[in-house]
């Protein structure tokens, strides 16, 4: 029981991972095209980073 | 004359984040010393009762502790007050008459009712019972909770983040009325207040109503901040790593975004326009769970486990001085956790700014969408 938790865990990081690698190297990319618009996107990855977060937190905290 | 200041800064600023580490490292170093004393105890087991000790809130104000000579467990620190609401009304006592005992072997005689401490928890002990017995699960079998009103330990951090932050800015508030820059530490508080309205407050909420909620997103924004920052001292504060703490500023969140929305936000939410009439109430469904359930539980679990997640991992680097001192020797285990933790401590200032600047930037989106106004029919 307690390993099906923690495989669990485990393909929430993963996922999680994948997802926050995206965000940063997309917000990368628009930032090296787009030196001007830097702050809106830092702001706009940060919001949908953290409700990435929120979620795979969420997940964890359920899954405990 | 310039990088000589600049180097000072620098030097005093490491010095200061290694007093950090350090004082942490002593908290815990005389907490484990117990454990040479009288057989081997196993120091994994330890660690984690330790850890998950420090995650919890406590009834003292506890310091350090250590065992004396005589082998006697001596606590440095101070007693705060109970206040209870037991079934013989309130009753109030301070908490050194537990003696920090935590598996409810110390009772308190109050108004000829007997209280007992269990895992931080203050219960009621049955008339007839004398002393507290237990099932399998160390759940009391004659014993009951009672409501707890004490000023625990985050009660004592709260009020004193709560003073400072009153203290601060108020004088910041006083000195606008004799002139035109502040002075003092105020000039560090303005750059920060004028950086949540202008980047947070108003392109979220708005031109014409960010006024009305910047008061409310610099007091969420502050007290997270300040608090968060506390939480990495050697005092010990964990409060918002408590989910009751954060489920109080979401639930603040929540009331003032479902109670600022305006017609526009509650028609999309309910009957949304421009949809086919059959999906309209699956739409109000899921938008009704998203708004009253996901949103706050999404900023509370953020705040609380961003933090709780960042205390363990301190306190796990940490001791590794007493989980390697075999296998690395004391010199090797204690440099390598005072380097560990020294780094990660960096990354925590910076994750105490990021998640002040995310909660209150996410109740600045919320209350944006609930007091936006939408021109045109779409």
């Amino acid at each position: 029981m307690v390993t099906y938790n923690l495989i669990g865990a485990g393909l929430i990081v993963i996922g999680a991972g994948i997802g926050l690698g995206q965000i940063g190297g997309k917000a990368m990319e628009g930032i090296a095209r787009q030196p001007e618009a830097a702050g809106k996107i830092q702001t706009a990855m940060i919001i949908i980073a953290a409700l990435l977060e929120g979620l795979a937190f969420g997940a964890l905290f359920l899954g405990k | 004359m310039k990088i000589a200041q600049k180097t000072v800064k620098f030097l005093t600023i490491v010095v200061l984040a290694l007093f950090t580490t350090v004082g942490y490292a002593l908290e815990s170093d005389t907490k484990y010393d117990s454990s040479n004393d009288g057989g081997r105890v196993n120091t994994k087991t330890e660690v984690e009762e330790y850890i998950l000790h420090h995650l919890k809130d406590s009834h003292d104000f506890s310091l350090w502790s250590y065992t004396s000579v005589e082998g006697e467990r001596k606590h440095v620190g101070f007693p705060l007050p109970v206040i209870l609401w037991s079934s013989n009304g309130l009753v109030t006592f301070m908490s050194s008459e537990f003696h920090h005992n935590d598996d409810g072997h110390v009772i308190v005689e109050k108004n000829g009712l007997k209280f007992v401490k269990i895992h931080s928890k203050i219960h009621e002990l049955d008339q007839e019972a004398a002393t507290v017995s237990s099932d399998e699960t160390h759940h009391a079998t004659n014993a009951h909770k009672v409501l707890d009103f004490s000023i625990t330990k985050s009660v004592v951090g709260i009020l004193l983040i709560g003073f400072l932050l009153l203290f601060w800015f108020s004088r910041l508030a006083k000195q606008y009325k004799t002139k035109q820059v502040p002075t003092g530490f105020a000039r560090v508080l303005e750059p920060l207040v004028l950086y949540v309205r202008d980047e947070i407050a108003k392109p979220n909420i708005g031109e014409k109503h960010y006024r009305r909620f910047t008061g409310y997103l610099l007091t969420v924004f502050f007290f997270i901040w300040v608090l968060n920052l506390v939480g990495l001292t050697p005092l010990g504060f964990n409060v918002t790593g408590q989910i009751a703490v954060t489920a109080c500023l979401a639930i603040f969140t929540l009331v003032i975004y479902t109670f600022s929305g305006n017609k526009d936000y509650w028609m999309h939410m309910i009957w949304m326009p421009g949809v086919p009439v059959l999906f309209r109430p699956i739409l109000a469904v899921i938008e009704l769970i998203g708004a009253l359930i996901i949103k706050p539980f999404s900023l509370l679990v953020r705040l609380f486990a961003n933090i709780s997640a960042g205390h363990i991992v301190i306190m796990s680097l940490i001791a590794i001085m007493f989980t390697l001192k075999e296998s690395l020797g004391v010199v090797g285990a204690t440099g390598l956790s005072l380097v560990l933790s020294f780094f990660i401590l960096l990354i925590e200032i910076l994750v105490a700014f990021l998640q002040a600047y995310i909660f209150t930037m996410l109740s600045a989106l919320f209350i944006g969408m609930a007091v936006a106004e939408h021109s045109e029919a779409h």
